[in-house]
């Protein structure tokens, strides 16, 4: 991996860290930080030490939107070589489950990068919002997409033309995040809930996540058969002769992740 | 920097005080902004372990000051754009801020009061629900704060009638919690805050979060905010300061954090 320079990470039981390093400009996304979170990922993802990802931000927010100075000169034949959504794409390939921990400013682009997790764990001083409206632009990484298959069309159109911002007790309403804790709390109530995750059997883990996500595309036929398919799969796996092994025996099951 | 108000940080104790004294203290949109701005600077300032809100001259604050309104304006877009984030700004501050009520609080003035986490009062001092004698409703948090201070139906009857309310009998329905002879005044109101000042800071922050979150919860929700909140404050430097001069039978000397 090439050195990091917008981003840093470690990894540490099971859990793959990954924060967001440029606290001074409340973790405003850049070109170079997106590709080093999804370099990073994808890293972990190939890394069997890794079982869950935490994707968190540095210093006071999580992430105050994406970095306009290096917008400001775009046009679109530009956009179309760089191809810059292309990391975001891959980001959704990830298979191993990202948890969000949330604080503070999550706006723009930095609601994108939240909403591409898997699971967010939000700060009680948490808000999110879409500002680019206000700037004559739109969501351009997955926001109209993502927030409207989440919750709706009817909220996430208001959200997305108003720039409103919603706070922490909203978005748990509307489902969008998992939980809410005190801010002083984050990361040890993050890290509590991705040792959860990570104790699990990391294949039916795996086949349950893909599973999921594809019945927010597929008609409900089609993600049937998926789930199925996946279900058999996991019959195969060592994991699941011990697990059920395991629950036959009375005991707690031990699972190698194969 | 502040035009309205005058703001000064001393013994860690930060003090605010309203500054148009021929005005009687009265709110302007400026003096809203310019108060919001002041606690926003306390809250975030390690020197500030206590805030105090009061006011020159012969007032505490008379409310709005009516000259800024004409027959034209929209009260309630006055209240969501000058009042609310003011009041906001307050709540969301989770240090001690206390009200020295110096003299007549009426109207938003007496919201002010109420907002605050604890008043002491003048002796000369009282409050007026004032909003009534002009035909309108008790703004700025009032009835909000006011119930829970004194109950509904107290809270009720000091809106309808909108009657002065003295010192002594503030004290009496729980709303001052302490009257403070006029020659005792300066001394004992910056005793009553540098003392507030020298306690365990973030557990009197924290003491504010949960029970302001005890009337929007259950019990089963409660509960669990609170071993949160515990959880905090056992990770609080102030803590281990806290049992361990317990130990040694000293008394502590807490830093806020």
């Amino acid at each position: 991996m090439n050195a990091l320079q917008f981003t840093e990470t470690s990894i540490e039981d099971g859990i793959g860290y990954i924060f967001l390093n440029r606290p001074k400009q409340l973790n405003a996304l850049n070109r170079q930080m997106v590709s080093e979170i999804v370099s990073s990922m994808e890293a972990f993802d190939r890394d069997s030490e890794v079982k869950v990802i935490l994707l968190t931000g540095n210093g006071k927010a999580f992430s105050a939107g994406a970095d306009i100075d290096e917008m400001v000169n775009d046009n679109p034949i530009s956009m179309e070589l760089t191809n810059q959504f292309a990391d975001w794409d891959r980001m959704g390939l990830v298979k191993k489950p990202v948890i969000g921990a949330v604080k503070s400013f999550v706006f723009g682009g930095g609601f994108e990068l939240a909403l591409s997790c898997d699971f967010l764990i939000a700060a009680s001083d948490t808000q999110f919002s879409f500002p680019e409206v206000t700037l004559g632009v739109m969501p351009g990484a997955g926001g109209t997409q993502r927030l409207t298959k989440l919750v709706g069309k009817t909220k996430a159109l208001e959200w997305i033309l108003t720039a409103e911002r919603i706070n922490a007790k909203t978005a748990l309403q509307y489902g969008f995040i998992n939980k809410i804790v005190a801010p002083e709390l984050l990361m040890e109530e993050t890290v509590d809930f991705a040792r959860k995750i990570a104790k699990q059997p990391p294949l039916a883990v795996r086949m349950i996540k893909e599973s999921v996500n594809k019945a927010v595309d597929y008609s409900l036929y089609e993600g049937m058969q998926y789930e199925r398919k996946n279900f058999y799969i996991l019959f195969a796996s060592e994991d699941q002769k011990e697990g059920m092994k395991a629950f036959v025996e009375k005991r707690k099951p031990n699972f190698t992740g194969e | 920097m502040y035009e309205t108000i005058t703001y000064r940080v001393e013994n860690g104790v930060a003090w605010l005080t309203l500054n148009r004294p021929d005005k009687l203290n009265a709110f302007t949109s400026q003096m809203n902004r310019e108060i919001q701005k002041a606690i926003k600077t306390s809250a975030s300032s390690d020197e500030v372990r206590a805030i105090i809100i009061t006011g020159e001259g012969r007032a505490f604050c008379s409310g709005q000051d009516l000259s800024e309104v004409d027959e034209d304006v929209n009260l309630g877009q006055m209240l969501r754009e000058d009042y609310s984030p003011m009041m906001q700004q307050i709540a969301s501050c989770e240090k001690p801020i206390i009200a020295a009520v110096n003299g007549v609080a009426a109207g938003a003035g007496f919201s002010l009061a109420l907002a605050c986490d604890f008043r002491l009062v003048s002796e000369k001092a009282s409050f007026l629900n004032a909003f009534v004698n002009i035909g309108l409703i008790p703004d700025s948090g009032n009835l909000y704060y006011l119930s829970r201070i004194v109950g509904h139906a107290k809270a009720l009857e000091l809106s309808v009638f909108g009657e002065k309310v003295p010192a002594a009998e503030a004290k009496n329905m729980g709303l001052a919690t302490k009257v403070i002879s006029v020659e005792e005044w300066n001394e004992q109101v910056k005793a009553f805050a540098e003392n507030i000042a020298s306690k365990p800071t973030k557990a009197i922050g924290l003491i504010k979060r949960y029970l302001e979150a005890s009337y929007h919860l259950s019990l089963e929700e409660y509960l669990k905010e609170e071993a949160e909140g515990q959880r905090i404050a056992g990770l609080t430097i102030d803590y281990s300061e806290g049992v361990t001069a317990f130990a040694e039978k000293r008394k502590a000397q807490f830093i806020g954090k």
